[in-house]
């Protein structure tokens, strides 16, 4: 089958591997109708996460339909249509019990190698890295599922792939950015960046009973697009200050919650500033730019909450704890627990409260994908999503 | 940390900064120094950086071992020899301020020399053992450890499992299901009167065979075995099972004592263990709680056989391939 692998630094290639085939009686195979880019691929695009290999299968937002099942899969069939959540996990162990499906504590098989870097290791996570298990991606013709029992969810032929595509990662996630806000009326949340994850942060916050939604990024384009499609207020970073526009917006109290939709990669408008956490990450002096984290920080007013979801690897220099501390915040942050939201989020979208299929900008073949990787990665030609199709 | 220890350290930093530089970019380490920059000096540079790189090692994880300090000592000679031909020809004022460096180098390096010397000659280094090695953090929802003592190898390791001390107990109780986690054994075997027959991997394809008989077995609470006379290893071993806090499953707590009496048998039950005795068992557990959770051992593309620290440090790609 065709696969886009990760060849190295900034370079993907897709090339032809063996077909997967079943490892396990809980695995399926799945033949892949569409498959995402997420923002977090770029991470690995750009040699931010280690532990990649030459040759390792990118993608972690796929969907399509089921070719074959293991014995133990007893509630898919042949033929049925899926979606697949980007965590991979057990459904039987405590912390799956209690819906903390990306911190299953069976489905890394690599999970000596994370607790070396984190102390304890999360979940098995499809394409994205050896950290999270070495398993293969989704930007192919197949893929392996394994607990196929438990991730893979059914979805209505009435839907289009676009619709529900992304209850796999990146709606669920903005989501769960949201819903660790604790929204209560009146709420005023800020969102930094307004990528496909602020997107469906924003919306999530206005389903959620936000008062006011504020996004922040540097692009206007993506900016227009949340401000069109969830009613969201906008800042663009490098015209305004921000801290000074949220005190204006909020009268002096600061927004109530925060959102990091943005993580390890995150730019700041002074290009001293900037290159001074550009320079420690290149030294591997630090592994995460924190500008994004430490001024919601700042930010937010007292007593208010931290969500973070953007991706985070390794460590940042400079974090504001004095203010965290002194001024009572709350951090709440997660890979998403997919598996948890995906079923009533998909009822949202049966009942036409969001249509996620706004943010697709580019659609393109698999065999695109290393130009779509360039195109995604340098916002060229106003790329918000890229959607292949094998 | 001791004087001497602080020093050990700061020189073994210094060993690391210079060793790095001399393996990395060795043409540029040689210009730096004032060496003609010839394929042989390069070669050179490369061969005093793993010198330097192996001093590295040695200081910053033996602390201030007599032996580390007097090869940096060594070092430093062969260095100031290098240096002095050095002076002959190329540029010179670069080669008199390397000289002038390494020369204080020594200096320091001798001082930290003879005060470890001190009341312990370079030949008395105390004996490595398996114990240092375990400060990675242990398994998720599990810790382990490992300790030598005598000629005992005593490994402890522990794991909580989402299932009733009744089910945990059971399930280790059928003993010839060990090997569907326990890697290095290929088989347990009833062999009557609560005697087992263990058989596990040893050196050369070939395997070793012991019996052994329960000491302790109550239900839900503990196994535990020893081995019959007559063994290759005398071992011994217990399990036992706790309710864990508010229906958080079960406290598995594994301790296995090896009796290494040195020679063969010594090195057949390290061989048997793996490199790091206390990680096998790590490994052990985490493919056990796979087990009894999910039904399997958990397999990926990179780790094809599922949990094990060494295919971790040689995965394979994150790729189907014709192995899988």
């Amino acid at each position: 089958m065709k696969a886009t692998c990760w060849m190295g630094r900034n370079t993907v290639e897709v090339v032809d591997v063996p077909d997967p085939k079943i490892l396990d009686e809980r695995d399926a195979i799945i033949r892949i109708t569409s498959t995402a880019i997420c923002g977090s691929d770029l991470h690995l695009y750009d040699g931010y996460v280690p532990e990649m290999k030459r040759g390792d299968i990118l993608g972690h937002e796929f969907m399509g339909e089921v070719v074959e099942t293991g014995k133990g899969v007893g509630n898919l069939s042949v033929g049925d249509r899926v979606v697949v959540p980007f965590p991979i996990a057990c459904g039987a162990c405590e912390q799956c019990r209690n819906g903390m499906t990306s911190v299953c504590e069976n489905s890394n098989p690599n999970s000596g190698m994370a607790e070396k870097l984190w102390g304890h290791a999360t979940s098995g996570i499809f394409g994205y890295s050896h950290l999270t298990g070495g398993f293969a991606g989704g930007q192919a013709e197949y893929a392996r599922v394994p607990f196929a029992d438990v991730g893979p969810m059914k979805v209505p032929s009435s839907l289009t792939d676009e619709q529900v595509l992304f209850l796999t990662d990146v709606f669920p996630t903005g989501y769960m950015g949201a819903e660790m806000c604790d929204i209560s009326p009146g709420d005023t949340v800020a969102i930094w960046g307004a990528g496909p994850v602020g997107q469906f942060a924003a919306a999530s916050a206005a389903l959620l009973g936000a008062h006011r939604v504020v996004v922040i990024d540097r692009f206007d384009y993506r900016l227009d697009i949340v401000a069109r499609h969830t009613g969201a207020q906008t800042l663009n970073y490098e015209q305004v200050d921000v801290r000074d526009a949220l005190q204006e917006i909020t009268a002096g109290r600061g927004p109530d919650a925060v959102i990091d939709c943005v993580g390890l990669e995150a730019h700041h408008p002074n290009a001293a500033l900037h290159t001074y956490d550009r320079v420690k990450q290149a030294t591997r002096a630090e592994s995460d730019r924190g500008h994004s984290l430490r001024q919601m920080i700042t930010s937010v007013r007292n007593g208010g909450v931290v969500s973070i979801v953007g991706v985070y690897g390794g460590f940042v220099d400079k974090f504001p704890i004095g203010s965290l501390m002194n001024r009572s915040l709350t951090v709440r942050t997660g890979q998403t627990h997919v598996h948890r939201y995906q079923h009533g989020l998909l009822a949202r979208i049966e009942r036409g409260e969001i249509d996620p299929s706004f943010i697709v900008t580019h659609r393109a073949s698999l065999s695109d994908a290393p130009a779509m990787y360039e195109t995604f990665k340098n916002k060229r030609d106003d790329c918000l999503k890229v959607v292949l199709t094998p | 940390m001791t004087t001497s220890a602080v020093l050990a350290r700061g020189l073994g930093l210094a060993s690391l900064a210079l060793g790095v530089p001399q393996v990395a970019a060795p043409d540029r380490f040689a210009e730096a120094v004032g060496a003609q920059p010839t394929p042989q000096a390069r070669d050179l540079t490369i061969g005093i950086g793993i010198r330097e790189l192996s001093a590295a090692a040695g200081l910053l994880t033996r602390g201030s071992s007599p032996t580390w300090l007097w090869s940096r000592v060594a070092g430093d000679v062969m260095d100031l020899v290098l240096l002095g031909r050095a002076l002959r020809g190329g540029a010179r004022g670069r080669t008199v301020a390397a000289t002038v460096a390494v020369a204080g180098l020594t200096a320091v390096d001798l001082r930290a020399a003879r005060r470890s010397g001190r009341g312990r000659p370079p030949t008395s280094s105390s004996a490595p053992s398996a114990s240092g090695a375990a400060s990675a953090p242990g398994p998720s929802a599990s810790s382990s450890s490992s300790s030598s003592s005598g000629s005992d190898l005593e490994l402890t390791a522990a794991v909580t499992v989402a299932r009733s001390p009744q089910e945990v107990y059971d399930f280790w109780r059928g003993l010839e299901r060990l090997p569907s986690f326990m890697w290095h054994l290929q088989s347990v075997e009833w062999v009557g009167e609560g005697r087992t027959r263990w058989t596990a991997q040893a050196p050369v394809k070939k395997s070793v065979t012991w019996e052994a008989e329960l000491v302790e077995d109550v239900p839900g609470e503990v196994i535990a075995w020893r081995s019959l006379p007559g063994a290759d290893i005398d071992n011994s071993g217990s399990v036992r099972f706790r309710e864990a806090p508010a229906g958080r499953g079960t406290e598995v707590r594994v301790h296995i004592r090896y009796a290494l009496p040195g020679g063969r048998a010594g090195a057949l039950v390290a061989r048997l263990a793996g490199e790091e005795p206390h990680q096998q068992v790590e490994d052990d557990l985490r493919r056990f709680k796979q087990v009894i959770e999910t039904g399997a051992v958990v397999r990926s593309e990179g780790s094809p056989e599922g949990p094990s620290a060494r295919r971790q440090l040689l995965q394979h790609p994150g790729s189907p391939s014709a192995g899988t």
